[in-house]
This record gives C-alpha cells, structure tokens and sequence, in this order.
C-alpha cells in the first residue's frame, strides 16, 4: 500500500511563502465536500512557517521550518475523534467538516499546534495534504509544486520504501518525544534546534591584521572531541549540530605556520560567536 | 458586386448569430438606430435598422443614418470588411491571410478612404455590436476536473493556471507545463549537465493574486468624493480627509470628460497631468504604456519623466565609464549562465538579494542556477548591512557594511589590487583609458591619503584584513559581481547619495579584473539563459496599442509588424516624478530626463512650466499608490491639496493610500477580468531581452477568467468611454476590442506561425523552444570587448551614431574604451560627479556629525519581498498574515521595520512592539522585528507600501499605513540629476503608545 509523506529541508527552505499562500488559496473561499470547509481569510495558518534565529550580529543564521498537519500514523486526533477524524489508506488523516462540529477538543489534541479552530463555523481544521486535488489524479499537493528551492517533496511509497528514504537521507521528526509517528519529515533540522560555535582566527604582524585561513578548529567538550572545522579565506570557522546544554568547552586552534592556542569558555547552550582569535607566528 | 454581398451578408449573419447569442442579442436591443454602410460615391450602400430589438436592413441609402461607414471604392471596402471579418474564420484564415493587408485598413483610415461617421454615442454602440458578431463564439479556457475551467493569466511575478467555478476563481497555481510543451534548456559545464526542471515558477504576489482579486479593498463603483461639486464647491483642501458617494458610470465619465474639456479651454496646453505607477497589472494592451499613453496622447497632457528609481547610480554614474544607456548603464544580459557555470569561481553579492527581489519580474526562475553553483563549489561573498534572503539561503562569507559606503570599501579593494598586483594589467592597458588618474586617487598621489582599507575601516565599518581578504580572493579567482536582483546593476546601495559613486567603482572594479574574459563578468546566474532570441513577440515597453512612437519602442518594431494609427503628445511640458509636489505646489520645478539614446542626454535639462504652458489644473491618476515610492510623501498630500490643482480623477483598482485623495474614482478591474496578452518577463525595450532570466520563454494570452467584479470596467474600456464622450472613440478603439487587439499582437508576432489562433485562445499559452544549438546562443557578454572584436551579441543598441569609428567596433564611450575618466563628465559641469570617482561621504549618513546626532539610525529601504512594489500590499490579502511582511497587533496590520536587538535595547523595545519611527520629515508607525541579520545602527524597512494612513491631517500626522518613504529625503543625488537617494536616511524610533492613534 503506498502512503503519501512530506519531507522538508529545512536548510533549502528561504521563507518565500508560497507554500503558506498555496494553502491560502486552495482553502480560503472554497468548499470541498468530505474533505474540507473553507478557512478564515486571516488568523488560520493551516501551513504555518515558523522561523529561529541563532547567534548574533555578525554570526547569525536563520531557519525556516514550515510546519502543519502531520498526518501522524499514531494520531492523538483520530484517537480523540471518536469518528470525526479519519485515517485514510493512503496515510491522509482528514478531520471531517461535517462530524468534527463544536469538537473544540480536537484543536488541544493535537501536540503540534496544527489544528485551528475556526469559530465562526464552529470548526476544528487542518491541512489536508490536498487530498482532494490528489483524489482527482494531482501528483503532489499544491505547497510541493509552488515551492521554488526544492524544499519540500512529497512521496507515495510505501512504509518500507520510505522508511529506507529517512535513512538514507537522514530524516528527522519535528518531535519525536510526541511519539505520533507522523508523515511529514524534515532534513537539516539541526539548522532549528542545535546550537553553533562560530569565530574567527586571524594574525597580526607588524601591526597589519590579516585573516589565517586553513587553521584547524577543534571543539572539545571535556576530552571529546565534539566538533571541528577548518577556517576559511576570511579565517572564519562554525562548529554546527551541537546539543542545546549548558557546559564549559575547549577550542583548539591549529596551524602549520602558527603557535597553537586553546581557548575554555562556558557554552550557556545558545549559538554564540567567540572573540576575534589571534594566532602568533610559530618561530 | 462582392461589396454588396458581403453587406448583405452581415445582415444576415447579424440576424442569425443573434439568434444564438444572448450577449449579441442584448446589445442589438439596447438603441435605436440606423447604420448605413456604403461607397461614398453612394454607388453601393446597404442600411441596417435597429428597432424595438430588431433588426432590418436593405440595400440602398438611408435618410437620416445615425452611423455612416463609407468607403471610396466598394473594393476597398470589400478588403477592409473581409479582413476586419477574418476573425470569424479560423479554418479560412491560412487561405485569406496572403490576401489581408492589414496596412491598407489603417491608410485607408489614415487618408480618409475609410470613414466612420455620426455621433460616437453611436458609433462606438454600431461597432461593438459588429465586434461581439465577430468574436461571440471564440472559446477560451479548457475544461478540467471538478467542473472546472482552466484558465490562464500572467503577473508581474509569473504566469498563472487559474482555475474558475461558477464564475468565480476557484485557484491560481503556477501554470504546470504539459508534455507537448517544449522542453528546457541544458547547460554543459565541469563536466555535468544542467537542465532547469520542466516547469515555470511564481512570485508570492502572484500566487496570491485571488485573494488580490477578491480583496475587500477594491473599488467596485464609480464614486464622487462627497463635498467635490464640479459645478460649485470643489473644496480641495478636503481631500483625503472626505469621504465618498456612489455615483453611476455615466455621471462619473461625464463629469471627468467635461473636466478635461474645461481645464483645456479654460487654461490651455498642458493643464493635464497624468501620473501612473511604473507597473502596471500585467498585459500589453492594458498596460500604462499602451490604453494609457493612447489615451492621453489623444487629449495633450503634461507628461510625468520617470526618473529611474532602480538604476539610478547606473544611468547618472557608471554608463559614463562604458555606455549601455539603453540599458540605463547597466551591463549586457547575455550567454552570462553557461560563463558562469563553465568557469567562475566565486560570486560577489554586492547589494544583491536575487531570492528576494526575483530579478526582474523572473520569479524563481534562476534559484535552481544558484543551487548548481553551490553544488560546483562556486564561492559566494555577501556585502550588505543586513543579511538577506540570498546570504542567509544560499551561504557564503557575509561582509555587513555601514549603509553608503560602499565606495569607500571598493576604492580600497582597488588599493589592495593595485599594491599588490591582483589585476588584470593587460587588460587595462589595451582596453581602457585614464587609469593611471584613478591609480594617482587610490594610491593617494592626488590628496595625500592613500585609500587602504585601513583607512576605509573608519567609514564602512569593515575591518581591514577582511577587505585585504576579499581583495585578494576577487583578484585571484574568477570573479562574478552580483549587483541587485538581476546581478547587472541594480541594487540599494545605488539608491542613496552615494549611489552614482559605488556604481561608477563597481565597474570600475570589473574593468580592472578584465570584464567580459572567461568567468569574469557582472551576473548571479540570473540573467543571461541560452533562450531563443529572434521569436519576436512584443514586450510591453514596444508600447501595446499606444501607436506612442517618442516614449515607447513602438516604432522600432511593433509598429511595423501590427499596423495601428500612431498617437502623438503635442504638449512638451514635462515634470520628473520626483518633483510632481513642488511643480503643483511652488509653480516650479526643473528636472533632467532619462533620455536613454546618448550619453549626453542625461544632462539636457527642463523646466516647469514649460515655455507658454498651462500649470497643472487637472491629474490624470491611472493605477498604483505613489505614497510608498515618494521620498519624503507628505509632501504629496500636501500637493494633493493644494486650490490649483483643480481636478483629480483616480482610475484604480483597489483604495490604496493614494486614491483616497481623488475627486472622482473610476474603478478599474483587474487582468483576471478583461483580455489581454503578453509575455512572461518582456519589458521589450526598457530591458530588451529582458526574459533570458527565465528557463523558458512562456507567452500568454490573458484569459478574462471572470466577469469584471461589480460595475468596474477594464482600463481601455474606461479610456474607450470617455473618448467617446470626447468624439475620439473610433480613433482611440480603431473599432476593435481588447480581445481583437490581442488577435492583432498574435498575428503580427511570430506566434502566428507556430500555434493557431483558435488553439492558443482556447489552451492560453505558448512555450518557446530554448535554443538548443550551441552555434545559435548569444555569446557571453563583452567577451567580444574582451577579446578586441566587433560587438556580436543580439543587442541593438547603442544606436549607430554612438560609435566613434566603425559601427560596432567599441563601446558607447567617446574612445571607444572603459574609460576611468569619462569624457562625457569632463565636458559636463557637475561638481558632484567629478570626473575622476572620488570618495565623498554621504550627505545623510554617519558622518553628517549634528544630524547623525539627532538622528543616530540609517534608514534603508529595499524594495520589497512579498509584493510587487506596492502591488499585493495592503489589500486585505493574505500577503498581510505573513509576518516578514506585516505583523498582525490588535487586529490591525502595521508595516515591519527590522532592527538590531542593541538598538532595541537602548530604546526599550521588545520584538513587535508598535515603534514610532521619526526624524524632521514625518513619522511612521511600523511594529518592531528584532533580529541580529540587520548590523546595529541600522533600520531595515522595505518600501512600497500601498497604504497611507496619517491617524491626524494627512500631511503631517503620523502614518500606520506604512510608507517609510515619509522619512527619506527628496534630495537628488547630484542638483544636476533627476534621481533618487532613498537609502540616506537618519532616523530615531522610540516605542509608540497606541492611545495616540486611538484618541
């Protein structure tokens, strides 16, 4: 049996919208029986783009992670819905417009925030994956095909098939600890909920600062060696993937034509820029 | 004889295909008439009488006919009657076609052979019921699932699927090709393959275009501010503040025609100023350079000069060094993908956010090219004070940069190279002049301060081993520059005051790395696809229906392809957009043009009023709010009220900020509700070749996908109504309608000989085959300047009398060389553009110490992410709820201004607090994003929005609405240039208290 699945990059994600619009479109004003009732205009954001930034000026990076429905095999919603949530064969979880009225309930089942509720129609709604544009033959829903980097793909393969794509390409859930088993996938996630060691290595002599590029970095959490990376021509460096919790690590920097440094600092677990490294010439 | 058939046959065919046409049916039923056609000689003539919803006709001459077409032979008025009804017979067409002139139709109008007659109440009735018998029955759309139609349509972010149920749009997806749509493109390069998927992409703005369509803000009748009486009290000192009154089409067309009557006896030439946005909703025949200028030509009106808010350090500044006016300075669009893949090696972006800004109307065509570049391991370096779509997405060494000093740093970039070597020696010598001038400046020979980038560092904020470090990887790797959105030369940081400075170092930098030499050139992969570039279809800058032959390339190509009457200005006031306020308010103004042919050009100045000329008693507004794209706007309103300006009439499709001040609303629908057609990305001749950003070339014919929303009409249809309340309607119309007029576009381009009229009405669009032959792609750009040869890539400009010696040997400069001082600005007296380019500090920046001390934040104001300048903004769409373009607080929408969280600090200011942003020109009311993408000093606000909402007397109260341009100074560049500098900019925000909107 093959079932639908979203996988998102969030590293390949530049927060154009048009996946949020795209559901904006199909939603707003529109009517599809069995499937879905319309949405509000405004305040509904059935794909809801959420955004973190990490660092500081001028070691800052932004991630974007478009988030909705995700159409878990382990539904919280289906289980709460007493028959107003389905579970399609196709993996498609659909809240039934007509069923789910009053059930206000169905919006606190849901552990991701991705069901909103519509008051005026008195209405629990959710991100359909567009399954009635792919029960007319459509061959992915309309946020895959407007999205301009590639970031989002959709897959219909079955469990194994995809269970073999998370592998290979290193899929991760949104939250596992919610143990729902959705179908909506992320790649690069560290990009929104690791931390980074960012810095930059230079020289001075004769007064003339000058960037040292190719200097080896290492990141030292006690004796492991949790991270490193080799400096740039601007003789930047960025340990990435780190875990979110507060430690002292060590720096160590190296280079052929430099005396070594090392560097201890208290990591508070957010993304932090070091100082300005300055590298004595070996003699 | 066959004249007198064919007449008897349109009896006929009028009777018969009434019978089967509502629409026709309706029409033929509405007036009582008589129509007579004939031979002027009256040798042949048929009558047709329309009565109590019949209709009868004979042969002969009626009495009293209220309409008379007449012809001087009866053989002429055969051809003319067989071509203007070809239209009915697609099957016969290919057969007919050799025998149609459509150049003997308009000589027959233009010399008087062929005559349209009688009251235009009349005429124009006659020849839309001979328009609807024509074209009734022409099908568009295709039938889809769902009971579904598909439609098609084009934006200014793409072209588009749209999908209409029961009248009404159910969806607007990118269009999806199909698999007899022609295929992309593949580059070779480092051994592999790159082909663009098989698909076209869409801007946001574009993809919300239903919830544009269907906003609640537009206009959807014609409306009469409530205390303006044309025959009494006008009360312009109200406006913006009135409200308004429904009024009917009739009253509002009446009222606007005899302004226009009026102002023109009562005052004289020129009292008409029409002012347009620079965009327009998508379509060549409804573009403000088409239905517009035909319009206004017809009636004499004081022309707005467009200065050129995006180029404006190109034009005034780097064309003088290397030419490419036409092209207002920026560099030539060509083979620059395949050059850049093969052989470059790093891409510098240089006030450059592609992803952000789209290149030109390109959407998201060139994101895959960039992925490519990534995945080759090309290097990327960002130079910008905040951190932007591109740089934050794509990667690379981002270099934050004190806002207008940009010059400073390339200057000592310079230094570096030429202390140590890293350029191109050769090249310099043999294809440039007057280096050893700019070496004597950089090197300090000249004023004693050698231009290091230690001495940079105190101006740009950039610290010296990183300019040494980006000196030494551009001057030794092969180096892309990527300036603004299309990577040719736009970008922020040329819009300031020191714009034409950093524009004249940035190509004066390529010229010292040899640009035009393998992997060396200006581009971000955007511009520059192996596209097929000799299918002619026109752009809309080849000026539409205009027949404008002085401000639109009409005459270059479209002219001679698509027959039309020509349309003339016979007024020669002008007024720069830029100083619209202080010609209506002060009576004077002077401005310089943005005259494309000649280096010199530029420096022809004029003045306001023109000799003999009316001042501006009337305004023409026609489409866009021009709150959000004019330096220090309250200046506007205060112009929009001033007692001479005597009239305003606003056509427009939504209320936006600048609607609100007009006298009489005319409300115009959108290109989803009338017919057009067009090409994705084609500017024609205000960018030629404009759509080689794309991976293919997509032509549309604008489907009407619904029935124009309550009583608005499309813009020729206004224009239409009121020629005919001017006697003009057969001169404006030609007798043909906006659907015709498509048809005329489609056969005089190649299209025609491609896909069928039927076939392309029906399915909407065309893809052009790539070019898929190596030996028929343009060649990569001044790689023939590189290289010493003639000029051979397809652009036809500069015109033949720009070269010095022989045509096409050379560049536009006087020498024929990059020149590093250019002869043109050593003729030229502007002490603000010496001829050597020299760092000045800014004139509203850091270092302007009293101002800076008042006003300690710089202001900068890119154009926009998620709308299309002001177009999508502010409507009520669902653009609002995205929260990078306005934040929701307290249900209403305010305008986001980015700041550093240390600026936010210092203030008190949490992220989307409401702040007052503020100096002596006005304030504005934005909700704060606090974010360490912007460098600290700095404000990141885009421009353009549609709304102006002053909470007290427009003018002088603080806006909500948004338009940051409140803040940003009117000054020019340079006095001697008509241009732009919103990015110099001092401000200070401080928290604002809501109370102060709500009391």
């Amino acid at each position: 049996m093959k079932k639908w699945n979203l996988v998102i990059d969030v590293a390949e994600c530049h927060n154009c919208n048009n996946c949020f619009i795209s559901a904006k479109d199909e939603y707003v004003g529109n009517e599809f029986p069995g499937y879905s009732a319309p949405q509000p205009l405004h305040g509904h954001k059935w794909i809801d783009i959420k955004s973190r930034e990490r660092g500081s000026f001028p070691f800052v990076d932004v991630a974007y992670v478009p988030t909705m429905c995700n159409h878990c095999d382990d539904a919280p919603c289906v289980k709460a819905g007493r028959g107003a949530v389905t579970k399609r064969e196709d993996g498609i979880v659909i809240i039934d417009p007509v069923k789910a009225r009053g059930r206000s309930d169905l919006v606190d089942a849901c552990p991701y925030g991705a069901i909103w509720w519509n008051a005026e129609l008195d209405l629990p709604q959710a991100w359909t994956f567009d399954a009635h544009l792919l029960d007319r033959g459509a061959d992915a829903p309309r946020c895959v095909k407007a999205c301009p980097t590639g970031a989002m793909r959709s897959f219909k393969v079955s469990d194994d098939e995809m269970r073999r794509i998370t592998q290979d390409e290193g899929l991760e859930e949104l939250a596992p600890e919610f143990k729902t088993r959705p179908r909506v996938l992320y790649k690069n996630l560290h990009r929104y909920n690791k931390e980074f060691v960012a810095g930059t290595v230079v020289a001075i002599s004769n007064d003339v600062a000058d960037c040292v590029s190719d200097a080896t970095v290492e990141l030292f959490d006690g004796t492991a060696c949790i991270g490193s990376a080799v400096t740039d021509a601007f003789g930047e460096f960025k340990i990435d993937r780190l875990e979110p919790r507060p430690r002292a690590l060590r720096l160590h920097v190296s280079h052929a034509s430099f005396v070594p440094r090392d560097l201890e600092f208290m990591f508070d677990s957010h993304s932090i820029a070091l100082a300005e490294i300055a590298l004595q010439r070996a003699t | 004889m066959v004249f007198s058939v064919l007449l008897r046959i349109l009896s006929i065919a009028l009777n018969v295909h009434a019978a089967r046409s509502p629409v026709l049916r309706e029409l033929m039923a509405k007036k009582d008439f008589v129509a007579q056609i004939r031979v002027k000689d009256g040798s042949v003539g048929r009558w047709y009488r329309f009565a109590a919803g019949k209709m009868t006709s004979a042969a002969g001459i009626a009495a009293a006919p209220d309409v008379v077409i007449q012809f001087k032979s009866a053989s002429l008025g055969s051809r003319v009657l067989i071509h203007l009804g070809s239209g009915m017979f697609h099957f016969a067409y290919p057969l007919l076609k050799p025998f149609l002139e459509p150049m003997e139709v308009v000589s027959a109008a233009k010399n008087f052979a062929f005559e349209v007659k009688g009251d235009d109440e009349f005429t124009l009735h006659f020849t839309d019921i001979l328009n609807t018998l024509l074209t009734h029955y022409w099908k568009q759309g295709l039938q889809v699932a769902g009971g579904e139609t598909r439609y098609v349509n084009q934006t200014n972010g793409g072209p588009v699927f749209v999908y209409v149920k029961d009248g009404r749009i159910v969806r607007v997806t990118p269009v999806e090709f199909g698999a007899e749509d022609s295929g992309p493109w593949s580059i070779e390069a480092r051994g592999r393959v790159f082909t663009p998927p098989h698909r076209a992409t869409l801007s946001p703005h574009g993809l919300a275009s239903k919830s544009l369509v269907y906003s609640s803000k537009r206009l959807l009748y014609p409306m009469r501010r409530i205390d303006f009486d044309p025959n009494g009290e006008r009360n312009p000192q109200n406006r913006g503040k009135s409200g308004y009154v429904r009024i009917s089409w009739d009253e509002a067309l009446d009222i606007t025609a005899n302004e226009i009557k009026r102002v023109r006896r009562a005052h004289g030439h020129g009292a008409i100023l029409n002012s347009h946005s620079s965009h327009h909703t998508w379509g060549n025949i409804g573009y403000y350079l088409s239905s517009n200028i035909r319009f206004m030509n017809a009636i004499g009106y004081t022309k707005m000069v467009l200065n050129p808010d995006s180029w404006e350090g190109w034009f005034w500044g780097a064309s003088h060094h290397y030419g490419y006016t036409m092209r207002m300075g920026t560099a030539e669009p060509y083979g620059q993908v395949e050059d850049c893949l093969k052989e470059a090696e790093l891409i510098v972006y240089w006030a450059s956010d592609p992803e952000t800004t789209c290149g030109s109307y390109a959407a998201f065509e060139a994101t895959v090219r960039r992925q490519w570049a990534r995945e080759l391991g090309i290097q990327m370096i960002h130079i910008d004070p905040y951190k932007n779509t591109t740089a934050s997405w794509i990667g690379g060494k981002w270099i934050p940069i004190v806002p207008g000093t940009g010059p400073a740093l390339a200057h000592a970039i310079a230094y570096v190279w030429i202390k140590e070597g890293l350029y191109d020696k050769e090249y310099v010598l043999t294809r440039t002049t007057g280096f050893e001038k700019y070496v004597a400046y950089v090197l300090g020979e000249e004023d004693g301060i050698e231009k290091s980038p230690e001495w940079q560092a105190a101006e740009t904020g950039v610290q010296p081993q990183v300019v040494r470090a980006l000196a030494r990887q551009w001057g030794t790797k092969r180096t892309y520059l990527s300036c603004g959105g299309k990577g040719l030369g736009f970008g922020g940081a040329n819009r300031g005051a020191t714009g034409i400075q950093w524009a004249r170092s940035m190509v004066c930098l390529m010229a010292m790395q040899g640009l035009g030499k393998p992997g060396v050139n200006f581009g971000n992969l955007t511009a520059g696809a192996p596209l097929d570039m000799q299918f002619y279809f026109p752009g809309y800058a080849d000026g539409g229906i205009s027949g404008d032959i002085e401000g639109t390339a009409d005459a270059v190509q479209n002219y001679q392809r698509m027959p039309h009457l020509i349309s003339m200005n016979t007024a020669s006031q002008r007024i720069s957009r830029l100083r619209i306020p202080e010609a209506i308010l002060d009576g004077e103004a002077e401005g310089y043009p943005t005259d494309s042919k000649s280096l010199e050009g530029q420096f022809q100045r004029f003045a306001y009023p023109a000799a003999g000329h009316s001042p501006i008693r009337m305004l023409y507004k026609y489409g866009g709010s021009h709150f959000g794209t004019t330096m220090e706007s309250n200046r506007l309103a205060k112009a929009y009220r001033s007692e001479g300006l005597e009239f305003v009439v606003n056509q427009s499709i939504w209320n936006e900020g600048e609607t609100q001040f007009a006298d009489v609303i005319l409300p115009a629908c959108t290109n989803f509700e009338r017919t057009d057609i067009s090409e994705w990305a084609s500017s024609g001749g205000y960018g030629h070749h404009n759509y080689n950003q794309l991976n293919h070339r997509v032509i549309t014919l604008q489907h009407k996908c619904i029935e124009p929303l309550g009583e608005s009409k499309s813009d020729f249809r206004i224009f239409l109504e009121l020629a005919q309340r001017l006697g003009l309607s057969a001169y404006f119309g030609e007798a043909k309608t906006e659907l015709q007029w498509c048809r005329e576009q489609f056969l005089s381009s190649d299209l025609s000989k491609v896909i069928s009229w039927k076939e392309f009405l029906r399915k909407g669009y065309y893809v052009v085959p790539a070019e898929h032959k190596q030996e028929n792609r343009a060649p990569a750009s001044m790689r023939w300047f590189a290289e010493g040869r003639k000029k051979d890539v397809p652009e036809p400009s500069p015109l033949p009398g720009e070269y010095g010696e022989k045509y096409l040997e050379g560049l536009q400069t006087q020498s024929g060389k990059f020149e590093f001082e250019p002869s043109s600005l050593k003729r030229f007296d502007d002490p603000e553009r010496p001829p050597i380019n020299r760092y000045v500090p800014s004139w509203e920046g850091r270092q302007t110490k009293e101002l800076f001390a008042k006003y300690p934040l710089q202001l900068i104001t890119p154009h926009p992410r998620f709308s299309f300048h002001t177009m999508g903004d502010g409507k009520d769409s669902v653009l609002n709820d995205i929260v990078d373009h306005r934040i929701e607080v307290d249900g209403y929408y305010y305008w986001v201004a980015r700041l550093n969280p240390i600026d936010a600090a210092s203030r008190e200011i949490q992220d989307r607090d409401l702040i007052k942003l503020y100096n002596d020109r006005g304030s504005v009311i934005c909700a704060a994003a606090l974010t360490g993408r912007v460098m600290p000093g700095v404000v990141h606000s885009y421009e353009s929005s549609a709304e102006y909402r002053p909470i007290g007397d427009p003018g002088t109260s603080p806006d909500i609405g948004g338009c940051v341009n409140i803040l940003t100074p009117k000054r020019h560049i340079s006095a001697k240039t008509s241009s732009s500098s919103p990015n110099s900019c001092l401000i200070e925000i401080e928290k604002w208290d809501r109370k102060e909107w709500v009391k």
